[in-house]
């Protein structure tokens, strides 16, 4: 049986995608590799972000606020739909300064956003130390300040991609593990692709397989310019409920794990750990919050996200062969409504390249030539 | 529950789980002391409330936690008895003091 669409790759992006095509009433086939894949989707740290995102693009700043706007919309159709509880908590989140050239920092990149026009900054500002010990009675001396946003927020990506999982298997989505695309053949209009498996033929395909699509973007004309970028997250002991909202490096989850993170590394494929950044991070957060100077880390891992060269998503359809598709981006948690809710439709429809303007990885190209 | 394998010569140390004393043999973890003298239930869980003991004996499932000497959430399987060590049940999440605004 022809696909109407083929998704390569069945981590948080192509997941939330095929979510929202199923709901669109389109037959989707996700392909996606074994456990020994390369999967930021379970590696991430869970924050649901606005603030300081789009710094450089107002189109991104404004497209994840929409998100976050759309995400409580999200998690009541998949708890809904599965039972499954996402933990979605939106109370607002801060990002804590250390010292008084961090909250410069911090205080220019605002400027530089309500400078940009449009959503500007999101509503984020920096507050005084004593606001910010106000919203956060456990930060340490060493918090000079902090930036506010009311819009961020947080939830548990693992329980989100099984959510999305189990929806999809729900709704009829055909998701085969161990199906590792090869290429994918162009078919006068509509597309072959050939797994590991043997074929899938599909009237569309959509290359959401993470930092798997530089491997396959030239077969369909795209070019997917984005490469691994290495994140050490820490876990500590399970602790009774002390920080009511995210604070960007660290966040407390609803069953009392404390998550530090992330450092950002360029060490090519490289998921290995390395210890220096562990003490980094476990340090930093020390400074921020003292009381947890004895607390246990009982579990550490490194994870690789997806860095297009600005930082920003990738959006795009092949002008040589329509129907084929890249989704793809670094913050698949905070964008996982928008990628079910207001981008998958658009990928059963005419015209996407002009609503995704901003996201096309032609902008590149200007960069280069200019 | 549990029973010691009977031909078993080591030398035995005495600890506490709840104030009261047991008796365990050298080289036990707490885990095997406290099942060897009868204790199931070592912890309560932080987000049910149900009651828990060791599941993998091998330091994976955090099943285990007690509190030793004070000190909260410790993995009974992964530590080794002392003489006078006082054990307690974990009874959910231990809970930070931030009154000191944040002074540890
Ligand atoms: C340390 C860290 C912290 C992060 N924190 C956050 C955060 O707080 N908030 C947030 O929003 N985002 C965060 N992210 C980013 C987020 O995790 C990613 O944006 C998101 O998971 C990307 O999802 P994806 O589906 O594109 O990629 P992946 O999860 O990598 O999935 C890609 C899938 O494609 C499959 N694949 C690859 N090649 C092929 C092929 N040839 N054929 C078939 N399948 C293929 C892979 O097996 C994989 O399953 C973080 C990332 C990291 C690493
Ligand atoms: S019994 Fe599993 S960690 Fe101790």
């Amino acid at each position: 049986m022809r696909a109407d669409v083929a998704i390569v790759g069945g981590g948080l992006v192509g997941s939330a995608l095929a979510y929202g095509l199923s709901r669109e009433g389109a037959r989707v086939v996700v392909l996606d590799e074994g456990d020994d894949a390369y999967r930021a989707s379970r590696g991430n740290f869970g924050l649901v972000w606005v603030q300081s995102k789009g710094d450089g693009m107002a189109e991104y700043a404004a497209w994840s606020r929409n998100s976050a706007g759309l995400w409580p919309g999200l998690e009541a159709a998949l708890t809904e739909e599965t039972g499954i509880d996402l933990g979605l908590r939106q109370p607002g989140g801060i990002e804590p300064c250390i010292g008084e050239a961090e909250y410069r920092d911090y205080a220019a990149q605002i400027a530089r956003m309500e400078a940009q026009g449009g959503v500007g900054a999101n509503d984020a500002r920096m507050i005084d130390a004593d606001e910010a010990r106000r919203l956060v009675p456990a930060l340490g001396p060493e918090v000079v300040g902090a930036r506010y946003s009311p819009h961020d927020g947080h939830v548990n990506p693992l329980h989100l991609l099984r959510a999305l999982h189990t929806a999809n298997a729900a709704r009829g989505v055909d998701y085969r593990p161990h199906h590792r695309v090869i290429s994918i053949e162009p078919d006068n209009g509509s597309f072959v692709v050939q797994t590991e498996r043997g074929p899938v033929s599909a009237g569309r395909v959509v290359l959401a397989a993470g930092l798997g699509n530089g491997a396959l973007d030239k077969d369909v004309a795209l070019t997917v310019p984005t490469a691994p970028e290495r994140g050490h997250i820490l876990v500590t002991e399970r602790l009774a409920p002390f920080l009511d909202i995210p604070v960007g490096r660290v966040r407390q989850t609803e069953e009392g794990s404390v998550m530090f993170g992330a450092s950002a590394e360029d060490v090519g494929f490289d998921t290995g750990l390395n210890p220096a950044i562990f003490a980094d991070i476990a340090d930093r957060a020390r400074r921020v919050f003292p009381v947890l100077a004895n607390t246990r880390i009982v579990r550490l891992w490194s994870a690789l996200r997806i860095m297009s060269p600005d930082g920003f998503p990738i959006y795009e359809e092949s002008v040589e062969h329509p129907g084929a598709f890249v989704v793809t981006c670094h913050s698949g948690v905070t964008l996982a409504a928008a990628h079910a809710i207001d981008l998958a439709p658009q990928l059963l429809q005419p015209g996407f390249n002009q609503s995704f303007q901003a996201f096309s990885a032609r902008r590149f190209d200007v960069q280069a030539a200019a | 529950m549990f029973k010691r394998l009977p031909n078993l010569k080591r030398e035995t140390v005495t600890l506490s789980f709840e104030g009261e004393a047991i008796e365990a043999l050298v080289g036990d973890s707490i885990a095997a002391a406290l099942l060897a003298a009868g204790v199931e239930s070592f912890r309560n869980s932080p987000v049910s409330g149900a009651s828990r003991a060791p599941h993998c004996l091998m330091g994976a499932c955090f099943e285990c936690l007690v509190e030793v000497d004070g000190i909260a959430n410790r993995q009974a399987c992964l530590t080794t008895v002392e003489p006078g060590m006082a054990v307690r049940r974990q009874v959910g999440a231990p809970v930070l003091d931030i009154s000191a605004g944040g002074r540890s």
